[in-house]
């Protein structure tokens, strides 16, 4: 091998792919390459301290350049590719940048990301509608919020609340639009919604559910927005956040099988087993289950999903199978998520609601599938080992909040 | 900048340049300390940022906050009294010399 490993987007997945390959051994060249023009950098911080002020981009850096060069990691930043094509079927090939310059490769990774879905809606390209995805985008997102009065946030996700959660924090009138009938709607159950649309109203932010944008108002600069229930809400700066949309134009040109991500198997091999991939972009079994598809977006998939695709690469067989688990930040409401809820037939809640400390365990024919933990990380951290051991925590048991749940784990009763 | 000086189990050093301010976590995984993994980045999430704080500092370091303290219990290396959360253990000038062992595992 000459050309190396060319690995295709340099954030979380692809940074980690890269690192964790030249851990395996690996003493090839191995590229890691990215449109952005900044040292991969974490991004959950970009909602949350990086938007309040509070840090600095360099601080955020997933590793020093130093690491990568000392490494031999070559790290190319600035630059797009815009075609790639496999020799004979893979695994070496080549890429080709916006700017023109030729990358050959020996075996190729796709980490490529998503990008911001748009709103859709008369108005949306006025000035002041803003997205958040890139460090980019949040630098300019915190300097026109230092200048702005009223912020309307699109999208009651975990971005949007957290965008909404600074924003209140730094003094805005701020109100959050919700097309769903419920805040984070995808992630977790009708009772945390309810929990989050409560916290934020306590706090003074306006929540609107079950409506949606229907045009932004303004010269150039957005000055109102104009919702489905026929209200209009004042103004000057409109943050959206309805989600992601995987990047697929490589993986098409590819030929890869793509069904709302590339797919992958829990080697995380696409369609074309000489070509892996990893993180946002990626459809894949079920870690825990092994079973279905699921499109994972968070920092311990990108992670965990690198690792596999490293050691396939590396000739190793390690799957996937670690527990997700998630995070959200908003005002002093640390939500922590381990598992995933998704099929749910029953749940417990335990702790004060009221009191903002509490936690949802979620059971499906009795089996432990996954935990919502409000400023509870006891409780989150004992599903999130019992999970990984394979072990349960009865519902029963659960529901007694004076006891502690790492007390509670027992072996999983198969056939039970 | 102070340092952080990280020793594996097999007694062999790192010394690290932390930011004040920066945690202890933080300047490890940006220079690739193996054996600090902070997948959370620092969020008190993960417990895989787990260290054990050589005796002299560890009246300077102090000891864990709540949250902190739940993880501790539950993460997969031994807990002991100078157990610590590095992305916990802020860095300032102070502490220059900060001296950490890194467990068996995360």
């Amino acid at each position: 091998m000459h050309a190396g490993t060319l690995i295709v987007g340099a954030s979380q997945a692809g940074l980690q792919l890269a690192v964790s390959l030249r851990d395996a051994g690996e003493t090839g060249p191995i590229t890691l390459i990215g449109e952005e023009p900044h040292v991969p950098y974490q991004r959950p911080p970009l909602s949350k301290a990086y938007l309040q002020g509070s840090t600095e981009l360099e601080q955020l850096w997933l590793r020093a350049p130093e690491f990568l060069a000392g490494n031999d990691i070559s790290l190319v930043t600035g630059e797009r590719i815009e075609t790639i094509e496999l020799t004979d079927g893979g695994p070496s090939g080549s890429a080709r940048t916006a700017s023109g310059r030729v990358l050959t490769f020996d075996r190729l990774a796709l980490t490529v990301g998503a990008r911001p879905r748009r709103l859709e809606a008369p108005g949306a390209d006025l000035d002041g509608v803003t997205y958040l995805r890139t460090a980019d985008d949040a630098t300019a997102l915190r300097d026109l919020q230092s200048d702005a009065e009223s912020v309307v946030v699109v999208g009651g996700g975990f971005i949007g609340l957290e965008a909404a959660a600074v924003a209140r924090a730094q003094g805005k009138s701020v109100t959050v639009v919700e097309a769903a009938d419920r805040l984070i709607g995808r992630a977790v159950a009708p009772v945390v919604s309810e929990f989050y649309r409560a916290a934020h109203a306590r706090r003074g932010v306006e929540i609107r559910v079950g409506t949606r944008v229907t045009g932004l108002a303004g010269e150039n600069r957005v000055a109102a927005v104009e919702l489905s229930d026929g209200t209009r809400i004042p103004a000057d700066l409109v943050i959206v956040g309805i989600g992601v949309v995987p990047r697929s134009k490589l993986a098409h040109q590819l030929g890869l099988d793509y069904d709302g991500g590339i797919l992958v198997d829990r080697f995380a091999r696409t369609s074309n087993p000489t070509v892996v991939a990893a993180g946002d972009c990626t459809v894949q079994p079920n870690p825990l289950t092994g079973r279905g598809q699921v499109r994972l977006e968070s920092v311990q998939n990108a992670i965990s999903q690198a690792k596999a695709a490293a050691a396939t690469l590396a000739g190793r067989s390690e799957p996937n199978d670690a527990v997700p688990w998630f995070w959200s930040d908003q005002y002093n409401l640390k939500l922590q998520i381990a598992g995933l809820s998704t099929g749910h037939d029953h749940y417990v809640v335990r702790g004060d609601i009221e009191g903002e400390a509490f936690s949802v365990l979620y059971y499906r024919e009795g089996g432990l599938l996954a935990v919502d933990a409000v400023n509870t990380p006891g409780d989150y951290m004992a599903v999130r080992k019992a999970l990984t051991q394979g072990a349960t925590i009865s519902a029963e048991a659960a529901a007694d909040s004076a006891v502690a749940l790492k007390d509670l784990i027992v072996p999983q009763t198969i056939g039970a | 900048m102070p340092k952080v000086v990280f020793i594996t189990l097999d007694g062999a050093q790192r010394v690290v340049d932390a930011h004040a301010g920066e945690s202890v976590m933080a300047a490890a995984v940006r220079n690739g300390v193996p054996g600090i993994i902070g997948e959370c980045g620092g969020n008190c999430s993960c417990a895989t940022c787990h260290v054990y704080v050589a005796d002299e500092f560890s009246e300077g370091v102090g000891g864990p906050g709540d949250m902190e303290d739940d993880l501790l219990d539950l993460g997969v290396a031994d807990r002991r009294a100078n157990s610590r959360l590095s992305c916990q253990i802020p860095m300032t000038e102070d502490l220059d010399g900060l001296t950490v062992h890194i467990p068996e595992e995360q």
